[in-house]
């Protein structure tokens, strides 16, 4: 008997291994499915068979407009960012040795937000039209995302700053994030007390999240970015299993922990910084994504990479479609969302507890 | 002799760990590092595969340098056991797969799990290779760690207190296993020490350190009751029950 155990050993683990590509292509699917949906849903009313003529290119013009220019790229955009996001937080943990490592706490999206601020108020970039489907219109929102990016990445590179050359530990880092998060929350706040009703209320606005406003070419950039960063998380996949088991355990598992860490929190820390600059802050993601993942999955980066970013892309979704057909035609801040959904799933997740499997 | 070591010193910053350290390390034998707490034992050990690097003096392993090796390259031919070992949500047999990340491009091949069910049942783990390891004892994860050491097929293997948390039964089976693999792998095993009396079963070979240099160095002969006394700073006899030495502190 004991024989048979062992024969099978690599058999059932092997078995173990196809569990989890299963799991991670059924994710795959429902995203798919849920992409389709998402398309149909919405004020304009459209049937499934109008969107897969439209998307073959054998429609007439309105629905062409409506699904290639508004609906589509909106799909496309909430997968794109909720796999980045997702995936820059999964690696973030694992680097800081730290659960609570995501673009929040790391002061990036602060960061993004004054950089916002910053453009709206100082540089006026921004004042709001009312029209019915948008309240605040930016008048140059090229201006405000390439202040917004300066103002994420100078967070990131304060924070890695510190790490290099002062030679600070990843709890460090961490509550380096948090101070410099704490800082530009401030430095936001006094920007604010300074501007007009209608700057704070395109910085407020702005710092809702909202999917809707990535144009194609935005997109393309994200999803370029978001591509290359996966590729590069997925190649140092062992590097971060090896990690998993402390510093010295991967040292002697022949990792360069140092340049591993570094260029791992760049890369993740440009991917949300791109991220959140065109679309805004978008919490919770980073978190909720890879953490829902461990539990299922366990720790093993092999799947726990590609997992987190299905997950990730399949959470904004759902909730940038929620919100947009849950008080239809008002789109509520996809933000709120994904933390309304995420986090009651999160804390059932966590009364699971870690025993059973 | 597969690991020779001369003139290696270590400071942290400004603080001299380490200075003049030679020993040589033959193949197949258990070898012991001995010292008080604070003595350097630890520094040694990770001087060793280069976790921290030694301002001067050579390591050589196989007569090859081994700051002339990439850190995989040192990683195939010397395995680590740290004393912490943080246990995340990996089941035992990626634990123990993990072993092979040096020897492994992109993808595991049939033989990395073939060395890993090998490993498993070596350390008796095959019941546990799909339980994650925050459900394992403090025995069964040693037992874990050791046994990724092992896949990494080194040519020296380093244990840094690998018994420390473990109960009379799990110190016997653990430092058993270990002789017994140096023997029949013909590989070195260095060993961070603290019981005395483990040592002495178990060592062929013993290093002892006091104010961060060598004390002494060499087999049974060096554990006398003066040089113990020399290094711990307390009276002992070195008896023999039922055949085994055994220290004894007055």
């Amino acid at each position: 008997m004991r024989q048979v155990v062992m024969e099978n050993i690599p058999e059932s683990y092997l078995k173990y291994t196809q569990r989890k590509v299963f799991i991670i292509c059924l994710l795959i699917l429902l995203t798919v499915l849920l992409g389709v949906y998402a398309i149909n849903a919405g004020s304009a009313e459209l049937s499934p068979a109008q969107v897969l003529l439209t998307l073959l290119g054998k429609a007439e013009g309105r629905l062409n407009i409506i699904i290639w220019n508004i609906r589509l790229p909106r799909v496309l955009a909430a997968v794109t960012a909720g796999v980045g996001l997702s995936v820059a937080g999964c690696v973030m943990q694992n680097l800081l040795r730290n659960p609570l490592a995501s673009p929040f706490t790391l002061g990036i999206s602060q960061g993004a937000a004054f950089g916002a601020a910053v453009a709206i108020i100082a540089l006026g970039a921004g004042s709001t039209h009312s029209t019915s489907a948008d309240a605040v219109i930016i008048n140059n929102p090229y201006l405000v995302t390439i202040s917004a990016f300066v103002g994420a990445m100078a967070t990131t590179l304060v924070v890695l700053f510190l790490a290099q050359v002062r030679g600070v530990t990843p709890e460090a880092m961490v509550l380096a994030g948090v101070a410099l998060g704490s800082l530009f929350s401030a430095a936001t706040i006094i920007l604010q007390f300074f501007a007009s009703d209608v700057q704070v209320a395109s910085i407020v606005f702005w710092t809702f999240g909202d999917i809707g406003r990535a144009s194609w070419r935005d997109l393309e950039i994200m999803a370029a970015l978001t591509f290359a960063a996966l590729l590069y998380f997925m190649a140092n996949r062992w590097n971060y299993n090896a990690l998993d088991g402390g510093e010295e355990t991967a040292k002697g598992l022949g990792v360069d922990v140092e340049r591993i860490r570094l260029t791992g929190m760049f890369a993740a820390s440009l991917v949300t910084a791109v991220t959140v600059s065109f679309l805004g802050i978008i919490g919770f993601i980073g978190l909720v994504g890879p953490h829902m993942m461990r539990r299922v999955l366990g720790g093993d980066h092999r799947f726990l990479i590609p997992a987190s970013s299905v997950m990730g892309g399949l959470l904004l979704l759902a909730s940038d479609t929620l919100a947009r057909t849950v008080v239809s035609p008002v789109v509520l801040p996809v933000g709120a969302i994904t933390s309304f959904m995420g986090a009651p799933l999160f804390l059932y997740l966590l009364s699971r507890g870690y025993g059973k499997r | 002799m597969i690991l020779s070591v001369d003139g290696v010193e270590f400071s942290y910053s400004s603080r001299t760990v380490l200075r003049d350290i030679k020993f040589e390390v033959n193949r197949g034998e258990f070898f012991a590092i001995l010292g008080n707490n604070g003595a350097g034992k630890s520094t040694l050990l990770k001087c060793l595969n280069r976790i921290l690097k030694p301002e001067t003096g050579t390591i050589l392993i196989e007569k090859e340098d081994l700051f002339a090796l990439s850190p995989r390259e040192v990683a195939r031919r010397l395995g680590y056991v740290a004393q912490r070992y943080e246990s995340a949500r990996f089941t035992v047999f990626d634990a123990v797969l993990l072993g092979r990340k040096p020897h492994i491009k992109w993808g595991t091949t049939a033989r990395d799990l073939e060395i890993v069910r090998n490993v498993l049942s070596i350390l008796g783990l095959e019941e546990f290779s799909l339980r994650y390891l925050d459900e394992l004892s403090g025995g069964e994860l040693q037992k874990v760690v050791i046994a990724r050491a092992l896949a990494q097929e080194p040519r020296v293997l380093l244990l840094d207190e690998p018994t420390s948390n473990l109960d009379l039964k799990n110190q016997f089976e653990v430092l058993t296993i270990v002789k017994k693999a140096a023997r029949e792998r013909n590989i070195a095993v260095v060993v961070v020490m603290h019981d005395l009396n483990l040592a002495l079963r178990f060592a062929d070979k013993f290093l002892l350190l006091k104010n961060r240099t060598v004390f002494a160095c060499g087999g049974m002969e060096i554990m006398t009751p003066e040089n113990i006394a020399g290094v711990y700073g307390v009276r002992v006899a070195v008896e023999r029950l039922a055949d085994i030495p055994v220290v004894v502190p007055l």
